[in-house]
């Protein structure tokens, strides 16, 4: 009997140093090495703005590295919920890793926001309800590019994407809006670094434009390789490609490029320009579209949970559905399929005081929504 | 689809193919003088790309980065073999495999905690950057001289192997390596000499490739892949096969990769035909080794046949 009293004053001593309150576990997996590491810190980077700004607590976030690779991805995303208990994760960047890693984590009961990746069998046939896209779906703003080069006049582009989902997606996407005729449709590979033959196809195309979906690396080598090599004609794109991120490593090579975009560092809102200006103090760079995101993602999450509590997956579910936060892009609300409804900007890339960056000249599409969504059952 | 569209895609496929020779020629100097598989010429490739941007950046001066880069792939070179390598001689193939995979991590890992995680950029000199017209096309004159750079070093290459002392120690040696030992050559020397002008031909590839790409973390080993297949195809430890390798290689990839899609075409609906195209002529290359395995498996010009 005397044996026991310690014991049980140890064990009560511990109960009592435990924390009163559960914490929430954020899994934030995205690509901090190689190509894409660029659009990786800047998903951490506006995610842990977001969180410092707000000052809770109560969430811990987990970050990791998955190489861009999926399979790493997949190991990741299961230590985090197994060993960290994470009840929410985000942060992908791919599609081809997001495809990997979504439909096996919502199936387990864990709420998935998306910052970035937006695979339209995910908007469409295998939409599921704890599967959330705080940016987009991937056609959108290739669809926007596309209507946009049929106002410029452009009547024959050559189109390229390398042969992933969010390129199959970029293509479909374009094509669905613009009506001229193209004059080469190419896949190149994901990863691929050299594009001297894909440069000497558009430069015997006959093309009058060329329209290309090239994230991360891939871009920047593109655009050194072809101011390199002497074609001249005028570029379209999604944002995606150039992107603070990337006009870094671009510089003169992007100046002039038309792209399409939800945001840009210019937008005129309070919450846009406090955004701007406190990630420039806080990381001595601007932010990209990719920050701007995942600063939108932690919001919402972190809205949802000021109203129900994570454990309680239908509340938590409704609360995110309201999508009652202030976002950088002005209005935020969710399509059934529970991606955004919102207004896709024209964008030209500029030099401003030394660095390249974009500057808003017209509105694509006022309040777009994915098509996809039709298949969608939810 | 016309004459100037097949001759840039030409010019770019011998462009690709001595870039690749640069990589192939100090691979199977290594397998065929020293017996050794060494996975970690591709980190080699690496280390030129990362010192020549280094240097470039911090003395604005892209040529006093190449020649940084060509030696300090030289001195890593050199290091490893004093270290590692040395030891490996005499055992399996397996063991090698591991051991230089083993450094692949070392290097890799200790670049990106030297240089950080983001790519490194170079810019091309403004000597060589812009096109040129070649009458039958435009082509860009940063990859001509990539070409003109890769014959040089062919070239000098030739002439060190057929024409100097260490040449004809270098073939002895790939014939029989205890001969010349019984005979006073300096195995040890010789070795180091050869693995760091393998690493210095990588780290030039790796310095003159940097330009129009990134440089980043794992940029060799894609490229040390098509090496092998090189030297496989060409034959281990036969230089005329690395370059004969590479330029079938560099060639095909290219030709297959802007054909395949076209040809596809006529025969299935445009989307399909440049998924599936794409698909295809990423594998082209693969299929030309497995063929060339079935048909000649000691390569098409073996050193020792």
């Amino acid at each position: 009997m005397k044996a026991h009293k310690p014991f049980a004053a140890a064990t009560l001593a511990f109960a009592m140093a435990l924390p009163a309150q559960a914490e929430t576990v954020v899994g934030l997996i995205t690509t901090l090495s190689g190509g894409g590491a660029g659009i990786g810190s800047d998903i951490r980077d506006g995610f842990m703005l977001a969180m410092q700004q707000s000052g809770n607590t109560d969430v811990r976030v987990v970050v990791e590295d998955d190489g861009q690779r999926p399979e790493t991805a997949v190991q990741i995303a299961d230590r985090m919920i197994q060993s960290e208990g994470a009840q929410i994760l985000t942060g992908i960047i791919w599609s081809n890793v997001a495809m990997a890693v979504v439909p096996a984590v919502t199936a387990q009961d864990i709420f998935y926001i998306s910052p970035n990746a937006g695979p339209s069998p995910l908007a469409g046939a295998n939409c599921h309800p704890n599967y959330f896209n705080a940016a987009w779906q991937n056609d959108t703003l290739h669809e926007a590019a596309g209507q946009h080069a049929n106002t410029l006049g452009y009547a024959n582009t050559f189109i390229m994407a390398p042969n992933y989902p969010a390129g199959t997606d970029a293509l479909a996407g374009f094509k669905r809006y613009y009506t001229g005729t193209l004059a080469g449709e190419v896949y190149t590979q994901l990863g691929q670094t050299d594009y001297a033959a894909e440069i000497a196809q558009i430069r015997a195309s006959g093309a009058d434009s060329v329209f290309l979906f090239l994230p991360g690396g891939m871009g920047i080598s593109f655009m050194r390789q072809y101011e390199q090599s002497g074609v001249e004609l005028p570029i379209i794109s999604a944002g995606f490609s150039f992107d603070q991120d990337s006009l870094v490593g671009m510089g003169s090579a992007a100046a002039g490029v038309i792209n399409t975009a939800q945001w840009s560092p210019d937008l005129d809102n309070a919450a846009n320009q406090a955004f701007v200006a406190s990630f420039q103090e806080a990381y001595g760079r601007l932010p990209s579209i990719y920050a701007s995101q995942s600063f939108d993602t932690a919001n919402l999450i972190l809205s949802a949970l000021g109203t129900a509590d994570v454990t309680d997956a239908d509340a938590f579910r409704e609360a995110l559905r309201a999508a009652n936060f202030t976002s950088v892009r002005g209005d935020f609300r969710f399509a059934p399929n529970q991606h955004p409804i919102q207004r896709v900007y024209v964008r030209e890339v500029v030099e401003v005081d030394g660095v390249f960056t974009n500057r808003i000249t017209g509105v694509a599409f006022e309040e777009h929504q994915d098509i996809h969504g039709a298949n969608c059952q939810m | 689809m016309g004459l100037s569209l097949i001759f840039e895609q030409l010019l770019n496929g011998v462009q690709f193919g001595l870039m690749l020779f640069l990589m192939s020629a100090g691979l199977t100097l290594v397998f065929g003088v020293m017996g050794l598989i060494n996975l970690a010429h591709g980190s080699l490739y690496m280390i030129g790309a990362f010192v020549c941007a280094w240097v470039a950046a911090t003395l604005d001066n892209f040529w006093l980065g190449t020649i940084a880069g060509i030696a300090a792939a030289a001195a890593a070179g050199a290091l490893i073999e004093m270290t590692v390598i040395r030891r490996l001689y005499k055992r399996d193939h397996l063991d090698q495999v591991l051991a230089t995979f083993a450094l692949i991590l070392i290097l890799s890992e200790g670049t990106r905690i030297l240089f950080g995680p983001f790519p490194l950029y170079l810019t091309v000199p403004d000597l060589l950057s812009g096109s040129v017209d070649l009458g039958i096309t435009e082509y860009s004159l940063y990859r001509l001289a990539l070409i003109v750079a890769g014959l040089v070093v062919a070239l000098g290459l030739w002439a060190l192997i057929a024409r100097t002392r260490l040449g004809i120690r270098i073939r002895a040696g790939e014939n029989d390596r205890e001969m010349i030992a019984a005979l006073g050559v300096n195995i040890q020397v010789l070795y180091t000499i050869v693995f760091a002008l393998g690493a210095a031909l990588a780290g030039f590839a790796g310095a003159m490739v940097g330009a129009i790409q990134s440089v980043q973390v794992g940029m060799g080993e894609p490229v040390l892949i098509l090496a092998f297949v090189v030297i496989v195809i060409g034959g281990v430890g036969s230089i005329k096969g690395a370059m004969v390798g590479a330029l079938l290689v560099g060639v095909i990839d290219t030709m297959g990769r802007f054909l395949l899609p076209r040809a596809l075409g006529t025969v299935m609906e445009t989307a399909a035909a440049t998924g599936m195209g794409a698909a295809l002529a990423s594998i082209l290359i693969y299929l030309l080794m497995a063929a060339v395995l079935i048909w000649r498996p000691q390569g098409l010009f073996p050193a020792n046949g």
